[in-house]
């Protein structure tokens, strides 16, 4: 109760604020529109199926991009962690690549795929895959080695052991890494669809720009945040939790 | 190698009771000595066939195993072991820390090949892990992601036992130790003796001829130790299976052994062997098993000498005296 209390003082004051600004009119209402304003871009463009048709055409895109990160960064991770070759020369390149913001493969998957929707998903791949790839090659080092042995010890080996021991055993240490990877997939996505006739979320707010409005390039801000809150907070929160009741990990605070 | 052979005199006339004596059971192969070592025919009132026809159940002929430190220099870790392990017999494996005593197990579990050397199952080269040998870790190496039951269940299940086998033969562990109602647990909600139990009861459930038990209950408090001491008794003498047994405590080998093997430190080599000849069931209390431990014990004692000087180094050598604990009666 006394969360949801200070959630209500805290988003009260902030809108208020916005609020007042906003009546205040010191900048033009195209520049700086009411929340009014705001609440009425989003349910018209609830109501003509643009922002329905552009969230389902963005996760869409999230969901393979990021599906497909998730199995090659487990499979190059866990090479790189079980092989002292590959671990010192393509660890460091790992490492190093992880510095380049994901849109700088832009030009190139232009220049490879062309203006298409596979250009996007070499985008929303390459801003996700190091951090699952990462995340695997760490988790498979931290797991404790008696997993594997008790695993191969009661009879599992090959793909067996992959998925019934070592793919459980290590999820407590890469869902941080499967997390952060699929914040920059959502990220890479948005920048990527901003650069073209996507129908995604990212063209929507571009399409705000282009027409002067404000409300609605807001509206679809606000959109963004959200779906990457919920999935944040259910998909990765959840598994977490799941993960610490399992375990009998302290939730980290 | 030199392996020189003791042995306890009873101390007390036999029991007539239901004090189990492996010797006697008609479905085990008669004791044999070990070759190369000059183990006497065992004095327990039934005749011993020198020769058998079988090979032994576990049969190691100079296992040797070298490894690289992280400094890089070669380090010898064991050094021709040979050892021959009938089925149904209790072997206890005993030597200071870092002597490699759990490295021989998990070699026997084929978790690791050694440098050089055989290892026989009924006369077969292991070749890699199977399920005919089961090692028990000593921090019991459950999956924390799989309830109590799901434990028990995966050795089944990596073998491809369909479900309703698995099912029941779960159940049937459990009881066996005694943790029918915690089947849908998860491993953290219990108790140390409870998760070395399930641990029990999942190498168990793959029937194995071999248990292979790596200190299982040496970060246990006594009293649950006593009762696991118990419990493991009762359950190798009802299924007739091989154990090898390793552990710091000379007491407890002498508890639950028929035979205490014992290494030195660094490389390990077999400095002797003692039948246990005591009456079961033993416990840990017992003054016969406190006398037997002694002896034992004064030969452990220079070889733990040993791994204290090496630890530390140049700096002071504290040595054992030869009154410790195990030793008063």
């Amino acid at each position: 109760m006394k969360r949801a209390a200070r959630y209500l003082i805290f988003y009260s004051a902030l809108f208020g604020l916005w609020t007042l600004l906003a009546e205040l009119k010191i900048w033009p209402p195209y520049l700086f529109p009411t929340p009014w304003g705001v609440g009425q871009a989003l349910y018209a463009g609830f109501q003509d199926h643009t922002y329905w048709i552009a969230i389902r055409v963005s996760m869409q895109r999230v969901l393979i991009g990021y599906g497909i990160s998730v199995v090659l960064g487990m499979i190059l991770g866990l090479g790189v962690a079980s092989n002292k070759f590959l671990e010192e020369t393509m660890g460091g390149l790992l490492v190093s690549l992880q510095s380049l913001p994901s849109i700088c493969w832009w030009p190139l998957a232009l220049l490879w795929f062309g203006l298409n929707q596979n250009a996007i998903l070499f985008v929303v791949i390459m801003g996700s895959l190091l951090s699952v790839t990462l995340a695997m090659e760490d988790g498979r080092k931290q797991m404790p080695k008696i997993f594997g042995q008790a695993g191969r010890n009661l009879g599992a080996t090959g793909f067996k052991l992959f998925w019934y021991v070592l793919l459980p055993a290590s999820l407590p240490f890469i869902v941080s890494g499967l997390k952060q990877g699929w914040a920059f997939a959502w990220r890479s996505l948005i920048t990527a669809e901003m650069l073209y006739l996507s129908l995604g979320l990212g063209q929507v707010l571009m399409m705000g720009r282009d027409l002067n409005d404000m409300s609605a390039v807001i509206a679809v801000m606000i959109l963004i945040i959200a779906i990457g809150y919920v999935v944040d907070g259910i998909v990765f929160k959840g598994m977490e939790r799941h993960l610490q009741n399992k375990w009998g990990l302290t939730p980290a605070t | 190698m030199s392996t020189n052979v003791q042995k306890f005199p009873r101390q007390f006339p036999i029991p007539a009771g239901p004090g189990f004596d492996p010797g006697l059971d008609p479905r085990l192969p008669t004791r044999t000595g070990t070759p190369g070592s000059k183990v006497g025919p065992v004095s327990v009132g039934h005749s011993v066939h020198p020769v058998t026809a079988e090979p032994p159940k576990v049969g190691l002929s100079e296992i040797c195993l070298r490894y690289r430190t992280q400094s890089g220099e070669s380090l010898l870790a064991l050094d021709n072991i040979n050892l021959q392990v009938r089925a149904g017999e209790f072997v206890c494996i005993v030597g200071p820390s870092g002597c490699g005593k759990s490295t021989l197990l998990h070699l026997i579990a084929g978790l690791q090949p050694p440098t050089s050397g055989q290892i026989l199952i009924d006369g077969k080269p292991v070749q890699g892990p199977g399920t005919d040998r089961i090692l028990i870790f000593q921090d019991h190496g459950l999956f924390p992601w799989l309830t109590v039951g799901q434990n028990v269940e995966f050795g089944m299940k990596m073998k491809g036992i369909l479900k309703a086998e698995r099912k029941e033969k779960t159940a049937y562990y459990l009881r066996l130790v005694h943790l029918a109602k915690f089947e849908k647990s998860y491993i953290h909600q219990l108790s140390g003796g409870m998760r070395q139990r399930v641990a029990i009861a999942r190498a168990l459930a793959t029937e194995p001829d071999v248990l292979l038990m790596d200190e299982p209950f040496a970060a246990l408090d006594a009293q649950t130790r006593d009762l696991l001491h118990d419990e493991l008794e009762r359950i190798w003498s009802q299924s007739g299976r091989t154990i090898l047994f390793v552990t710091h405590n000379v007491r407890e080998a002498v508890r639950l052994g028929d035979r205490v093997v014992l290494l030195t430190f660094r490389p390990g080599r077999v400095k002797s062997e003692f039948p246990v000849e005591l009456p079961r069931p033993r416990h840990l209390e017992d003054p016969i098993v406190a006398r037997a431990a002694g002896k034992i014990l004064d030969e452990l004692r220079d070889e733990i000498n040993r791994s204290l000087e090496a630890e530390y180094n140049e700096g002071v050598k504290p040595r054992i005296k030869p009154e410790v604990e195990e030793v008063r009666i």
